[in-house]
């Protein structure tokens, strides 16, 4: 389903479309709170929370249903300004608004380029994929990688080396695509 | 894009923590129950009393379980 189906699905009550959503965009969502704006866990946890409830409570209002996505960043964003609002003192509460809202944008242009990635990493086989997300994302040993996909740990390397260049070739026509060449 | 900055990208967006998500895709239960807690307390004279008195009690005692977001909610509802 895209996102806009999404949407439309969760507007009818739909709770298995909610789940999806929730799931699409968990990471991209926490990575706002805690690469972006860098609230500590706890804050992060909560304010997580608030966003979804936020988007769940606020969904008929959304005009783009395409625009999920960025909607959502909206929504975490002011959620996490809200939050070390408050944990601030009142005198300087503006100033450290502003100064995460800065610094969470250079994080938020590279959440963008992940995206990308993530997105060319969806189209790979699912060996890459599974690999490729235990080793860098989830920081996953070639120990623990080995063991829970049944492969020799020594191999996890060669693996990985050549999943990234199945990455690189998938940008790449992506690339191209956008381009219109080829 | 070379190994390193792939690399970066990839670890830009690690999992979120899987009771995170799993208690917002819960989500729309817990509002229904929280929906019904505020709709008995509303309609049952007895139960907001016992509500008041010790709220996570009453809750517990008529089957709700109820998480902090939500015993916040209630707290604001009784006052």
């Amino acid at each position: 389903m895209t996102d806009a189906e999404l949407v439309a699905a969760c507007r009818t009550g739909d709770e298995d479309a909610w789940a999806q959503l929730v799931r699409r965009h968990a990471r991209y969502v926490s990575a706002i709170l805690r690469g972006g704006y860098r609230l500590g866990d706890a804050d992060a946890e909560e304010v997580f929370q608030e966003v979804y409830e936020r988007a769940y409570t606020r969904l008929e209002s959304l005009r783009d249903p395409a625009a999920l996505r960025p909607w959502l960043a909206q929504l975490a964003r002011r959620a996490a300004v809200d939050r070390l609002r408050r944990n601030a003192r009142e005198d300087v509460s503006d100033e450290v608004a502003d100064r995460a809202d800065a610094a969470a944008a250079a994080e938020l242009e590279r959440l963008e380029l992940a995206l990308t990635v993530r997105a060319a990493l969806a189209e790979l086989p699912e060996h890459c994929r599974e690999i490729v997300d235990r080793f860098f994302a989830c920081d996953e040993s070639y120990h623990v990688i080995g063991a829970a996909l049944g492969i020799p740990a020594g191999t996890i390397a060669s693996r990985i080396s050549r999943c990234l260049a199945k990455l690189r070739a998938q940008l790449g026509g992506r690339n191209s695509a956008a381009a219109g060449v080829g | 894009m070379d190994d390193a900055e792939l690399a970066r990208a990839l670890r830009a967006l690690p999992p979120a923590p899987e009771a995170w998500v799993q208690a917002a895709v819960e989500l729309p239960r817990a509002r229904r129950e929280l929906d019904a807690v505020l709709a008995r307390l509303d309609a049952d004279a007895a139960f907001r009393a016992a509500a008041t008195a010790d709220l996570e009690r009453a809750l517990r005692a008529a089957g709700f379980g109820a998480g902090e977001r939500q015993l916040d909610a209630v707290r604001a509802h009784l006052r």
